[in-house]
């Protein structure tokens, strides 16, 4: 079944693409300050809340094209949700930089928990619908009554990730924000002491890594058609495998990794079982971590004293 | 830090104040206009937006507020430099402090509290100090993973669920007795943390952190699914009761007397209970006391040496693989027998108790209570126990029990923020050279000592 094959390859592109836009914000964070941000995949749900509410008052108003729609509904959204990115790093990380080693792993779970109850009292925990924005698609080949399809919502979400991409790709090498980044990454101490705003750029780091997000969570709006307060957790601890599988602090490898993820998970909904497509992906994060703890385009760590 | 010095010279001057709060109380609005104000609801089918704009400005009012306050409090401690500069041990240190000290006294109370509590209370306290001795129990637990250790355990509730499951299956499948499956269930939570620990814990901290809630979310996953053996989301009923050297807590017996014939007493549901109290207050005591002796051996100091510096132990020569597995182990096997308890209390069992939540919260009484700290686990599980129970007790809270995790998770961040070992934590070495009459604080690091020394890049 080559057709059924395909067909699975572009859901799982898809899929790959929300995953790994969200495996960045994990990977930016923690090539910057080395640590684990466990409430960015609830900072991925309160996105796709923001979209859903904006698409929502879109709606009341009326009159606008789809694609027209989604360019609005995405700049709402990943300039509210940059915001929440801004304030969880402000709150919970920036006082306790200095802290002992498991104080703001604490705090982020802290601040995850936080967050995924803040949208459950203030939104309700029912799972929210949104009615399809776009319909329709293009067939790609068929046969024997098989149709492959690629839907205009899947060609809008692979474009804007590639396209994204290509964006943070020339931020981080081209310009002076990417530099500095970069610095700190290598020695937040010897960066301070040249004069990058250590600070600044950890914070704009976070806005960066809640702004793709924010995308990721208006695509998994759109694409699935129903959100609800719990989104955050799945999706975090699958973008953190990706991020990892990736090999942690490299971007690419955060892109790559979330469309292996993508693959693996649509791969073994279509041909194993549906039931243990999340014990799939945690049994592919163990495995990786077990034998080779550096992903596929990390560089080893080196533990300094 | 040029940075933070302009925030601090910035929020000098009583305008300066206003403005810093007023620039928060903005984010705020921000912040909680679209999440907040703008709900949304079903309506005959369709999501349609609701605003709750009232709710919006009442925390915006808090917050604003509470920066004010905030940044009043630290302007008038940043305007007495001599004070500011040898504060020393503040008053919750001092009490921290004064606690570990008493700490026997404060135990020796709590026992006897806890001993004579059930004689003398209605069955509904004796229900309540029984959940609170569990979670106190899986605190301690967890305590021996993450406090002495120093190993992030997310998914400590897997164990849980593992004694939990063990004690279900093998009393419903082979007809074994409660205190038959206790040891074995405690087993084979040890054994299923080694299988689990080896393979990750020779890797950084944060990453045990991700696959423990990854492994968390496997066990109830294969519990929901694997039907045949688990009953999915059924569960497992019908397990039975615990009993006193064979003497069971039933009104009447077909098999032999029961505990009420035994002793000649007419039978009351409050017997089990408070039997079941008891039964949890002893394992509770075993972990504590099991814990309190660890510290003392060669292992347990090398647990707290590997928390401190892990590449420092290694370069003496400690297996630190090794080392992190026992804790890894003997913390799971806490959390077997708790579970264990968990399903014969009960006698019902379903992968709902057994969710991420429930790990949060264990964890949640870890670190508020104290890191370490045996009494501040106790204080901790009251509260969070009585968080639940709240709502019952003063009707005017409401529903709060639907707020909890918003406490917990919010009391997190908090806690880590201002007092990062816990509330009733207190440091003191585990070892000193000239006997034991009172720590010497010359030899205790503060925690800010500890940072700039230990953690340089």
């Amino acid at each position: 079944m080559m057709e059924y094959f395909l067909q699975q390859l572009i859901n799982g592109l898809t899929l790959g693409a929300v995953y790994g836009l969200i495996a960045i914000g994990y990977t930016m964070v923690y090539g910057i300050i080395g640590m684990i941000n466990f409430a960015h995949g609830e900072i991925f749900m309160i996105g796709s809340f923001i979209s859903l509410i904006s698409f929502l008052i879109l709606n009341s108003v009326g009159g606008f094209s789809a694609v027209f729609a989604i360019l609005i509904v995405l700049l709402v959204t990943m300039i509210f949700t940059s915001m929440f990115g801004w304030s969880v790093e402000r709150i919970a990380y920036r006082p306790l930089r200095e802290s002992f080693k498991l104080a703001p792993l604490i705090s982020a779970i802290g601040m995850s928990i936080f967050l995924q109850s803040f949208i459950q009292v203030f939104q309700g925990a029912r799972p929210k619908p949104l009615q399809p924005i776009m319909h329709g698609g293009i067939t790609l080949l068929e046969n024997d009554g098989f149709a492959v399809q690629i839907s205009y919502l899947q060609i809008i979400i692979i474009i804007m990730t590639v396209g994204l991409m290509i964006g943070f790709t020339t931020i981080i090498q081209q310009t002076s924000l990417g530099r500095s980044q970069r610095a700190c990454e290598q020695d937040r101490t010897m960066a301070a002491l040249l004069g990058v705003n250590v600070d600044r750029t950890i914070s704009l780091t976070f806005v960066m890594g809640a702004g793709l997000a924010a995308v990721a969570g208006l695509m998994f709006t759109l694409y699935y058609g129903v959100i609800d307060f719990f989104i955050g957790f799945l999706a975090g601890v699958k973008a953190f495998t990706a991020a990892v599988l990736g090999g942690i602090g490299s971007l690419p490898g955060a892109m790559l990794g979330g469309v292996l993820i993508g693959l693996i998970e649509a791969f073994w909904s279509a041909y194993f079982t549906l039931a243990y497509k999340d014990v799939a992906v945690f049994m592919v994060l163990v495995l990786v971590l077990i034998f080779r703890p550096t992903g596929l385009l990390g560089r080893p760590e080196v533990e300094k004293v | 830090m040029a940075a933070v010095q302009a925030a601090a010279r910035r929020r000098e001057g009583l305008s300066g104040v206003v403005l810093d709060a007023l620039a928060t109380a903005a984010v705020a609005l921000v912040l909680t206009v679209p999440t907040v104000g703008l709900k949304t609801d079903e309506s005959g089918g369709t999501l349609i937006i609701t605003r709750h704009f009232d709710t919006v400005a009442w925390i915006v009012a808090v917050v604003f507020l509470g920066r004010l306050c905030m940044n009043l409090f630290m302007a008038r401690r940043a305007a007495k430099p001599g004070e500011q500069k040898k504060a020393g041990p503040g008053a919750m240190d001092r009490l921290a402090a004064s606690v570990a000290r008493n700490q026997a006294r404060i135990g020796a109370v709590g026992f006897v509290i806890a001993v004579v509590l059930p004689f003398i209370s209605s069955n509904y306290l004796i229900d309540f100090g029984t959940n609170v001795l569990i979670y106190v129990m899986l605190g301690w637990g967890l305590n021996i993973v993450v406090g002495l250790a120093g190993l992030l355990d997310l998914g400590y509730v897997a164990f849980y669920a593992v004694g939990a499951y063990t004690v279900a299956l093998l009393a419903t499948n082979f007809g074994l007795g409660f205190w038959t499956c206790l040891p074995l269930a405690g087993l084979f939570a040890a054994f299923f943390g080694v299988v689990l620990g080896f393979p990750v814990l020779r890797l950084r901290g944060d990453y045990l952190a991700i696959v423990t809630l990854g492994f968390g979310e496997i066990i109830r996953i294969v519990l929901l699914n694997w039907q045949v053996v688990t009953g999915g989301p059924n569960g497992i009923g019908g397990i039975p009761r615990p009993t006193l050297f064979g003497l069971p807590f039933v009104a009447r017996s077909s098999s032999g007397t029961t505990f009420a014939e035994f002793f000649g007493l007419d039978f009351s549901v409050s017997q089990r209970l408070i039997f079941l109290y008891f039964v949890i207050l002893m394992l509770a005591l075993i972990t504590n006391f099991f814990t309190v002796r660890m510290r003392r051996l060669p292992v347990g100091r090398a647990w707290e040496a590997l928390r401190e510096d892990e590449i420092a132990c290694r370069a003496i020569g400690m297996n630190a693989t090794n080392i992190k597995l026992s804790a890894f182990a003997i913390g799971a096997m806490f959390a077997g027998f708790a579970g264990s308890f968990f399903a014969t209390r009960l006698g019902f069992i379903s992968p709902e108790s057994f969710t991420f939540t429930e790990s949060a919260t264990i964890l949640a009484i870890v670190v508020l209570g104290g890191m370490g700290s045996q009494l501040g686990v106790v204080l901790a599980a009251i509260m969070l126990v009585s968080l639940n129970e709240a709502g019952r007790w003063f009707s005017f809270l409401g529903d709060i029990a639907l707020y909890r995790p918003l406490i917990y998770g919010g009391a997190m961040v908090v806690i880590m923020l201002v007092r990062p070992r816990g509330l009733l934590a207190h440091r003191q070495p585990s070892i000193l050279l000239h006997g034991s009459d009172g720590p010497r604080e010359s030899l205790v690091p503060n925690d800010a000592q500890a940072a700039s020394t230990g953690e340089l890049p």
